[in-house]
């Protein structure tokens, strides 16, 4: 069960409210503070995913942030894009990301593909059980 | 924190001094001054992230795009950093194979060629 729950319009600058409020929950949840950085940026690139995959399809619903902190800390950022378009990620390497022909979009996708794989241990993206969209889940442990 | 923006020139060299958080929201104010600054005629630029405290997918994407702009116009490009949670942003992505990485501004300047006709 969720212990927080945020909804927002899909706009870029709600997206520093959903860092703030999720790093709020986590300290409370008890997660450690030398995770806080990591919980923070994870929180933010996932959000920003879901906006922009919000806007991208001219999806004018809320993006939904549910924050629990039973046994864990686990977050799940979920959007209402099709669901097609949220699946294929994957993270770039060097060369890739040099490459002149590589459009912003997809090196800022990849980027933050590579930024939420690195500094998530527990990580899924699937597609939300009802209706249209995905789910980003993340999860930390809490405690000493 | 807002983002803030600040310009400094250093002999041949533009120097952006960025402070607060690079995120979604604020990213396409770094992007227009990175293009005022090279539209103006800057040709080898400096971006110090001394005072930056976030910096998100959409922020180092803004800076990708501008080492671009500049190597194809002859240019370059390099990054001041020194501060090991944006550090490891750059490992996790594999960018610090991408961009000249220095802790000071002095060493990003004296790294250039451009630096040393200055």
């Amino acid at each position: 069960m969720a212990t927080v729950r945020l909804s927002f319009s899909p706009a870029p600058v709600h997206v520093r409210t959903a860092r703030l409020v999720g790093v709020a929950v986590a300290r409370r949840a008890g997660v450690r503070e030398d995770l806080l950085d990591e919980v923070r940026l994870a929180i933010g690139e996932a959000c920003t995913r879901a906006v922009a995959l919000h806007r991208q399809y001219g999806v004018p619903d809320p993006v939904l942030v549910e924050m629990s902190d039973s046994g864990a800390y686990a977050v799940r950022v979920i959007d209402r894009a099709p669901i097609e378009a949220g699946i294929g990620l994957a993270a770039l390497d060097a060369d890739q990301l040099a490459n002149e022909s590589l459009t912003d979009e997809a090196l800022t996708t990849g980027v933050g593909f590579a930024l939420l794989a690195g500094f998530v241990e527990d990580l899924q993206v699937r597609p939300v059980e009802d209706g249209v969209g995905t789910e980003v889940r993340m999860v930390w442990p809490v405690g000493r | 924190m807002e983002l803030s923006l600040a310009t400094r020139t250093v002999g041949e060299h533009t120097v952006l001094e960025v402070g607060g958080e690079v995120d979604v929201y604020t990213a396409p104010r770094l992007r227009e001054r990175l293009l005022e600054l090279i539209d103006g005629g800057a040709r080898h630029v400096v971006v110090d992230l001394g005072r930056v405290d976030f910096l998100d997918s959409t922020g180092l994407g803004v800076l990708v795009g501008a080492l671009k702009r500049l190597r194809s116009a002859g240019g370059s490009f390099a990054l001041v950093c020194d501060k090991e949670p944006l550090l490891k942003i750059f490992r996790i992505t594999a960018l610090d194979q991408v961009f000249p990485l220095h802790p000071t501004v002095d060493a990003a300047i004296g790294a250039d060629p451009a630096g040393a006709d200055a």
